[in-house]
């Protein structure tokens, strides 16, 4: 007997190693395999042998840990290899990803010297800088999801595009529509590489879900790494200041390559090392959330209350918006880190919460808003604006109705995840407008 | 006889809705009661029943939840939802049609119509 429960702990933990499986589903298993056994005992096997039989029965638990890992791309993801599977002939391929961030850095070096930044600050260097470091991150992927040509010239294609519109559209002097491209190029090209890191398809939504988690992760590495980069230019300066060195010659040459390279590091990092941040991230979103809950239920009681009087001026309007942004990230990443197999529980009522105080306040913010264009008229910031606010609008909006549905146990976790990946696509198509349309709707004024 | 692999992964998700639709069930009990619906001819490994399980609970057939029974181990319990029934209600009708369509094809064998009842 003793012998048998030691087998099976050993078992237990051969089947915990595998990367797909949780503890509910060993816990499952294992009672599988003592019904299993029982059923054999009584049968009139040795404890000994109907483990054996029973393991055996169970199948290769390689194989059936890979199917897990298909059914749950949320947990295979932190090692996108299945057990069994080739290893790529690079295991964590920093030589590649070395390349091209110094590619990265080269570029934007180069492109700052012929911009004379920062004594100059040409808004040609602005408006490109996405076309100088994201190619790189594009080719990246491309490269280690081994697209075929086709792939690759899907991947080039929106850079080509997109090279030419903001180089070729005669912008007036100090426009407002090139500033909002150049606020919003960078975010269309982002959406750009998710096709090579999604491995050149883009209808998948479990893909589509892998890409929040992966912009997630990247986040907090280039924040971090952005983090380490600071103490070591504040440690530069306190060293050979005193030597009568001219430090900020070395901070021209040093912060941008690095915040270019930084960008294909950090996407190197969550491939590479993912299990180590896949603590961390749940750990930060469930520390925020209910903040941010607290927050906006707290916002928009205030501005419910004493607004009314006071319109929204410009600046807090943006302000505004960046906090909408931030709670749409929150909650796609929230439910991105989330075990899908779990019922609702306390977290999802504090997302709900966040999610209907962003609800609220953004309904304000877009009736003062339209009241603003319908004194003043249409201006491109406006519009960029408005169709922003309606696009997060539609998309809380959604949220809160799918997530209460859920609440209420009357729809899927399932549901609510499919509405986030859909709506993906909603995001990168109005930057696209913003980019490409506005500009000459307005002019390029 | 071995049934072919293709043949047994297909007909396993509307199996499983089949007999969890009869009543909530766990993993154990639901293979006990492949094995005698099918006589032991279906033979799955039995591990594979459980990614099946979890793909079905992530598209909203079945929900999950674990209980200890008064005798026994605390144990995960599947009970299909109506969105369940749906879906076995429609890989019912595609079964019927492609049987109904081998039928017609292999004269003779009119017993396969009748064991799998009316339309």
């Amino acid at each position: 007997m003793e012998h048998v429960e030691s087998q099976i702990a050993e078992w237990r933990m051969y089947v915990a190693g595998a990367p797909a499986l949780n503890g509910h589903d060993v816990d499952e298993l294992e009672d599988h395999l003592r019904h299993q056994m029982a059923e054999l005992s009584a049968a009139g096997l040795e404890e000994d042998e109907a483990f054996l039989v029973a393991v055996k029965r169970l199948g290769d638990m390689d194989t059936v840990s890979r199917e897990f890992a298909r059914e749950h791309s949320d947990r295979l993801w932190k090692q996108l290899l299945g057990p069994g599977e080739e290893a790529s002939p690079a295991p964590s391929g920093w030589v590649e990803a070395l390349v091209f961030a110094v590619g990265a850095a080269v570029v934007i070096e180069v492109a700052r010297l012929l911009a004379g930044f920062p004594d100059d600050e040409p808004t040609w260097f602005a408006r490109n800088l996405g076309l100088l470091v994201l190619p790189f991150l594009a080719a990246y992927f491309a490269r280690r999801r081994s697209l075929d040509l086709r792939g690759w010239v899907v991947t080039a294609a929106p850079f080509v595009v997109a090279a030419f519109v903001v180089n070729l559209y005669p912008f007036d002097p100090d426009s407002d529509t090139e500033i909002l491209v150049a606020l919003h190029l960078p975010v269309v090209l982002g959406f750009v590489v998710a096709f090579p890191y999604m491995g050149g398809t883009i209808r998948s939504h479990q893909r589509r879900m892998d890409f929040v988690r992966f912009a997630g992760e990247w986040f907090i590495y280039y924040v971090l790494i952005a983090l380490g980069g600071g103490v070591l230019m504040a440690l530069t300066a306190g060293i050979f200041e005193p030597a009568g060195v001219d430090v900020d010659r070395i901070a021209q040459w040093v912060l941008p390559a690095g915040a270019a390279g930084g960008v294909i590091v950090a996407a190197w990092l969550v491939e590479s090392k993912q299990r180590v941040v896949e603590n961390m991230a749940p750990v930060l979103t469930m520390l925020f959330t209910p903040l941010f809950a607290f927050m906006l239920a707290c916002a928009a009681v205030v501005y419910a209350v004493t607004e009314l009087g006071d319109p929204f001026d410009r600046d807090l309007l943006s302000v505004f918006d960046a906090l909408l942004i931030v709670v749409l990230g929150l909650v796609l990443y929230g439910m991105s880190a989330r075990d899908p197999s779990t019922s609702a529980n306390w977290m999802d009522w504090i997302q709900l919460v966040a999610v209907v105080g962003a609800l609220v306040l953004d309904v304000m913010v877009l009736g003062s808003m339209v009241a603003r264009i319908g004194d003043l008229g249409f201006t491109p910031n406006r519009t960029a604006a408005l169709g922003l606010n309606v696009v997060l609008l539609v998309n809380l909006a959604g949220a809160a109705l799918l997530s209460s549905r859920f609440l209420a146990g009357r729809s899927t976790l399932h549901r609510l995840e499919r509405w986030q990946t859909t709506y993906l696509p909603v995001f990168a198509l109005w930057a696209a407008t913003v980019v490409v349309v506005l500009p000459p709707l307005f002019g390029f004024s | 006889m071995r049934i072919d692999k293709d043949l047994v992964a297909a007909s396993a998700t509307p199996l499983v809705l089949a007999i969890l639709a009869e009543g909530e069930s766990y993993g154990y009990a639901i293979l006990k009661r492949v094995r005698a619906l099918s006589e032991g001819e279906l033979e799955w490994s039995d591990g594979m029943l459980y990614p099946l399980l979890h793909r079905l609970g992530r598209l909203g057939y079945v929900t999950t939840e674990w209980r200890t029974p008064p005798e026994g181990r605390r144990r995960r319990y599947y009970v299909i939802t109506d969105e369940g029934r749906a879906a076995l209600a429609e890989h019912r009708r595609q079964w019927l049609a492609v049987t109904r369509a081998l039928n017609d094809a292999w004269p003779g064998s009119g017993a396969l119509l009748t064991t799998l009842g009316e339309a």
